[in-house]
């Protein structure tokens, strides 16, 4: 499905030259993997490189074969890769039932609108001719970035921290979506988490560490190794601690 | 009907005011200077003005659900004319007007209008008031059009009013001014696009005289190429009010935009809000739409379209 070779990303600050992610090679196949970290640890970027939102300094990503590396973001997106912000993006004017829309490539009745705005948890009667702003919160927008991506229905699908901002909605039911999609595609899912319980429910597992992999194995093998589950392992690296959700 | 409407008319007729063919109910019909067709209901009677060019449209109190369209259209190059309409509506009428006009300017020469609307809204009258102007034809003249609307609201009355230009006036110098009594209300929502050499200037000035009247001005507009907006709203809170006048716009190329809020609280109880944000398309917003599988230029043109809704 999703290899990478040997991928780095460099930047220079004030610093110098600053290694974000620093030659990282995986071979992903699994239907639902779970990269984990602490902060600044390179998961976003991670991420956002695959996406092609950031080009890598080196390396190659390969997507079914076919090297995707110098495609630009749409391209990738027509080739199948959807991704999921932390932080989703507001419009003035551009509604729920447009972006829904939009990301299907279609437009869509009403019920089909309604049907992905349901999976997300959302009363699709009250949220369909909203618009994308500010008068949506925080955890609003986040199951309308998840419905847009299950909308596109791509092959790779990229959710980076859907569980940050989720503050109302009961996270039982985002670990429903994510079974519910895993169970639905054909292709693979790369959830980017700090949640024991999302990591829990992966195949397999990325822990990143300074732009590297600290490990990679089997969800069930590699969390207890975490000195006691992620959280512990987070909590112990400065800056980093358990997200509380719901 | 004084004459039957070509292909050309019928498309800027679905154009400023939505219609595929002569609408049911109260209309007038303006066409290169003359009228094409008019239309009186039992409420609602449109009478030519005899002291200058213009109608009178004059709505029965009471009038409920019922509209009036009253569409001018320019189909030959060259013509330039100032139109004087005034709407008089009655106590408690709730009614829907749809104004507009359409330039199709195939010529070398300039075509003109210029609207002078005046509305006298009745006690507890509610009018919903629609105008779009609309400009096409590969032709070297220019398109112009200046409407004026002047605005006079009695006591419990309301008026919303929506403003259109989207394609094809190079010029534009829009005129609103409006007077409120008590707890009378107003609503204008503008959306301008302008490109290429195209001018608009906007200028909304109202009086919040009632105690107890407000006034919302939104306006939204895009700004492409070399073209030149400038939006001036100036509210007056003279009595115990509250007015809000808002423009947001985005820019592009070459283009420049330009707001200048003006408020002016004559009685401590007034309250009066502006706010401006001028700025160009977010790059994150971009990036989003390419995200679900958009070229840049599709992300572009659904980020605009999404705007001026």
């Amino acid at each position: 499905m999703l290899e990478l070779r040997n991928i780095s990303y460099l930047v220079d600050d004030e610093n110098g030259r600053n290694e974000i992610i620093n030659d990282v090679s995986l071979d992903i196949r699994e239907k639902f993997v779970a990269i984990t970290g602490p902060n600044g640890s390179g998961k976003s970027t991670l991420a956002k490189l695959i996406a092609g939102i950031l080009k890598p300094t080196s390396g190659r990503i390969i997507l079914d074969g076919t090297d995707i590396t110098d495609l630009n973001i749409d391209e990738r997106a027509r080739l199948g890769i959807s991704f999921a912000f932390q932080q989703p993006i507001k419009f003035k004017g551009i509604t729920v039932r447009d972006i829904i829309s939009l990301a299907s490539g279609k437009k869509l009745p009403l019920n089909v609108v309604c049907d992905y705005l349901s999976q997300v948890g959302l009363c699709a009667r009250d949220y369909v001719d909203r618009e994308i702003n500010d008068s949506l919160s925080g955890g609003e927008l986040k199951r309308i970035e998840i419905a847009t991506i299950m909308a596109r229905g791509t092959k790779l699908s990229i959710f980076d921290e859907p569980e940050a901002g989720i503050d109302l909605w009961s996270f039982q039911n985002l670990i429903q979506v994510f079974d519910s999609l895993r169970e639905k595609t054909d292709g693979s899912i790369i959830v980017i988490s700090h949640q024991e319980r999302i990591l829990n429910i992966a195949d397999k597992v990325i822990l990143l560490a300074d732009g590297k992999v600290g490990s990679f194995g089997e969800a069930g093998e590699i969390i207890p190794s975490l000195a006691n589950g992620v959280t512990d392992v987070c909590s112990k690296i400065p800056g980093q601690g358990e997200q509380t959700i719901g | 009907m004084a004459r039957k409407l070509d292909q050309i008319e019928l498309n800027m007729l679905h154009e400023i005011a939505d219609l595929h063919q002569i609408p049911d109910g109260a209309y007038n019909i303006r066409l290169n200077g003359e009228s094409a067709g008019r239309n009186s209901t039992e409420n609602i009677t449109i009478e030519s003005k005899t002291d200058k060019p213009g109608i009178n449209i004059i709505i029965k109190p009471g009038t409920k659900n019922e509209a009036c369209h009253i569409p001018v259209m320019l189909s030959e190059s060259g013509i330039t004319e100032v139109v004087y309409n005034d709407f008089f509506i009655g106590e408690d009428a709730d009614v829907v007007i749809v104004a507009g006009c359409g330039i199709h300017n195939c010529g070398t020469d300039l075509s003109e209008h210029d609207g002078v609307h005046t509305f006298h809204v009745g006690k507890n009258a509610h009018v919903r008031y629609v105008e779009k102007h609309y400009g096409e034809g590969d032709g070297l003249g220019q398109n112009v059009l200046n409407p004026t609307t002047v605005v006079y609201i009695e006591e419990g009355g309301r008026m919303e009013m929506e403003t259109t230009q989207i394609k094809g006036v190079d010029s534009t110098v829009r005129e609103t001014t409006a007077r409120l009594a008590d707890g009378a209300s107003l609503e204008i929502r503008e959306k301008i696009m302008t490109h290429g050499k195209q001018v608009a200037k906007t200028n909304f000035t109202v009086d919040l005289d009632g105690e107890g009247s407000s006034a919302n001005v939104v306006s939204r507009s895009v700004a492409r190429d070399e073209s030149t907006q400038k939006f001036v709203s100036c509210i007056r809170g003279n009595n115990v009010c509250t007015g809000h006048s808002e423009c947001d716009a985005i820019i592009m190329d070459n283009a420049s935009v330009s707001a200048s809020p003006d408020l002016d609280a004559n009685n401590v109880e007034a309250s009066l809000i502006h706010e401006a944000a001028i700025g160009k398309i977010a790059g994150d917003q971009i990036i989003k739409l390419r995200t679900l599988g958009l070229t840049e230029a599709e992300a572009e043109e659904q980020i605009i379209a999404g705007f001026l809704k």
